[in-house]
């Protein structure tokens, strides 16, 4: 479950968020889209807890822990291998043995990275580290996910891949918040929709089912409009 | 906290044995700064004992500066910082794990000057080898938690690698300066007793600024 | 800008008093026996000196407070503060060799003043490159602050090395100018100069922290 209430910051005269309030339960994904510069990462940055808002307050069931966060860097560490790193975060996290051992070999699998176990990070091409990026964030089975540009860097079948991944995360009741620019990628996944300019939620709604296409034409609207 | 400051510590130096590029300038360097201090000076008229103490220090300053530059360089090639504060990890962890990858480093690179040191300037340091680890310990800690500190600060900086020794330099001159005292009372095979006014302040100054560091981290890296 | 008026206005006063200082110590005190005319840079050596220590302890005590309250104000008065800092303590920088040489015959002494204060300047420089190398004014105060608690807790710590090292390393007797046991126009000379490098003190660092407000308030967060 998740909680934002009234969020408001600024990076010095820029108003990053303003006012930006909605509740998440499991199940749910929201979509958010908008142009850069709309405050998207600021606002994942304040429901991960990596950012103090000047106002309003956000939670997360579960607390850091809780959170599996997949941004514009990788987070990975390129002298150590994949299997290493993952063991590292999982570490990080506290994940028993045995479910690390579990958990590592279904992602493994799951992302087509079994050729790429033992190899170091840095010898990876930008595709494959973004997969193994995923891996790192779904290693510890966190409840709640925030996803930034998460697609970039993967191709069809990997695309395809990641997005059945989170189908099964939704399904299990897991919270994804999805920010993107991407309004094709983002709209298959998502419960619910959310348009974001300068810091504010345009409109937000459930997808009532809606295409693609139909949400791009809201999107337009809502952005370029009002 | 110790368990995961000690993956994360881990974690830093499995990194860097595997690149090795620090480790092995460090060294270089030792060798190089050795070298030139035992050609540099005249041997009829200055004796080895008296400059011993204060080149040995110097060596030892120029190897954890090597260190401390590379410490939060490593996140920030890896950009991994962010991950590790998201991750359930608390801050003090954070910086107790780059204190002790930081520690490692210095004190290998420590334990391989110090021999080559008693072998060029022909020092005899065997007799005084306890004391001498002792004092090199605290006095290596002092600068270590400073400057793990510090580099928190200046790995986001432009000019980091200039930044560090600049601010690092007023907390290293008290400590450098208590070490020599002491490193060349024992040398000069004089009784520990006397050093220990100078070993006293070190470890206040250790222990003051230990938990200073600690205090103060979470002030570099939360927002 | 009424603060930046008042800073002037104490500045000017305290720049007015200064060659009152000049004129008292060289006309109206005794010229030391054993030093001669040079000794009197000492009155302006002294108080100099003792401001740019002060300066570091209100730089320390302003940053544990900005790192409590967040409050700029703080920010701007901690920064203002090393300003004047490092140049009082270039004041004393210059002044001890010029009294320095025709006494001891060196330009340099490692006495504790000097020491002190050259510690003391190297934290200030420190601290400004610091000030300048981060761009973002949260984190530029947030960094700032923990350097200067760090710079204000390494004073005592050279205090009590210099210490140690004088009772191991008897100084030379000329080196009393810091004992109290001055005759009495002496000392009110000495007093009289450290009142008027305390105003000093405080008109620089009114102007400083007004300059730094007039310029946030010009370009917000630019």
């Amino acid at each position: 479950m998740l909680l934002a209430d009234g969020l408001r910051h600024a990076f010095g005269a820029v108003r990053a968020l303003d006012d930006v309030s909605f509740t998440l339960h499991p199940g749910q994904t929201l979509a958010v889209f908008g142009p850069n510069g709309a405050g998207k990462t600021t606002l994942l940055k304040v429901l991960a807890g990596l950012i103090q808002p000047r106002g309003g307050r956000a939670r997360i069931e579960g607390g850091r822990s809780a959170v599996g966060w997949i941004g514009h860097q990788p987070q990975l560490y390129g002298q150590l291998t994949v299997w290493e790193n993952l063991q590292f975060w999982a570490g990080l996290y506290d994940v028993p043995e045995p479910a690390f051992v579990r958990r590592e070999r279904d992602l493994v699998a799951r992302l087509g990275l079994q050729a790429y176990e033992h190899q170091r990070v840095r010898e990876l091409s930008r595709g494959l580290v973004q997969r193994v990026a995923i891996a790192r964030a779904l290693i510890h089975d966190p409840r709640v996910l925030l996803l930034d540009e998460p697609f970039t860097g993967l191709d069809r079948t990997a695309a395809e891949e990641f997005r059945a991944v989170l189908a099964a995360q939704a399904a299990a009741g897991r919270v994804t918040v999805l920010v993107t620019h991407n309004v094709e990628e983002g709209t298959e996944l998502a419960t619910d929709i959310a348009f974001m300019r300068s810091g504010r939620f345009v409109d937000m709604a459930p997808r009532h089912g809606r295409g693609a296409a139909e949400i791009a034409d809201a999107y337009r609207r809502a952005v370029s409009g009002g | 906290m110790l368990r995961h400051a000690w993956r994360l510590a881990r974690k830093d130096l499995l990194v860097e044995f595997r690149s090795r590029t620090a480790i092995l300038s460090a060294v270089v360097f030792t060798v190089l700064v050795l070298m030139v201090f035992n050609f540099g000076r005249d041997p009829t008229a200055v004796a080895a004992v008296d400059l011993a103490p204060s080149i040995l220090w110097v060596t030892f300053t120029f190897a954890a500066m090597l260190a401390l530059n590379r410490a939060f360089q490593l996140e920030l090639e890896n950009q991994a910082l962010d991950g590790l504060l998201l991750a359930p990890v608390s801050r003090s962890s954070i910086y107790l794990g780059k204190l002790i990858a930081n520690l490692v480093f210095v004190a290998t690179v420590e334990g391989i000057g110090l021999p080559l040191f008693a072998l060029f300037f022909n020092v005899r340091v065997v007799p005084v080898h306890g004391p001498l680890v002792g004092i090199i310990a605290l006095a290596t800690l002092g600068f270590v938690a400073v400057g793990t500190l510090f580099s928190a600060m200046t790995a986001r900086t432009r000019f980091a690698e200039l930044l560090l020794p600049v601010l690092l330099l007023p907390f290293m001159i008290p400590p450098l300066i208590w070490a020599v005292l002491a490193t060349a009372t024992l040398l000069a095979g004089r009784p520990l007793s006397e050093a220990g006014g100078w070993l006293r302040l070190l470890a206040a100054f250790d222990i003051l600024f230990v938990a200073l560091a600690f205090v103060l981290f979470p002030a570099t890296v939360n927002e | 800008m009424r603060l930046l008026q008042t800073g002037r206005w104490i500045t000017v006063i305290g720049l007015a008093l200064l060659p009152a200082v000049y004129v008292r110590a060289i006309s109206f005190t005794p010229v030391e026996r054993m030093q001669g005319a040079a000794q009197k840079i000492f009155y302006l050596h002294v108080p100099a000196a003792i401001w740019t220590e002060s300066a570091m302890v209100l730089v320390g005590v302003a940053s544990i407070f900005f790192l409590f309250l967040k409050d700029p104000r703080l920010d701007r008065f901690a920064e203002a503060s090393a300003e004047v800092g490092i140049v009082f303590g270039s004041i004393v920088l210059t002044t001890g060799p010029i009294w320095g040489k025709p006494i001891w015959g060196t330009w340099w002494t490692w006495d504790a003043r000097l020491t002190l204060t050259l510690l003391l300047f190297l934290m200030y420089v420190g601290y400004l490159l610091l000030r300048g190398a981060v761009t973002d004014p949260g984190l530029r105060a947030r960094y700032a602050a923990v350097l200067g608690i760090c710079g204000m807790c390494l004073v005592p710590f050279v205090h009590l090395s210099v210490y140690m090292f004088r009772t191991l390393h008897p100084q030379p007797i000329v080196l009393k100018p810091s004992a109290p046991s001055l005759p009495g126009s002496m000392l009110a000379t000495l007093a009289f100069s450290f009142v008027v490098f305390t105003v000093l003190f405080v008109g620089f660092v009114t102007q400083r922290y007004a300059l730094s407000l007039l310029r946030e308030q010009a370009a917000p967060h630019a």
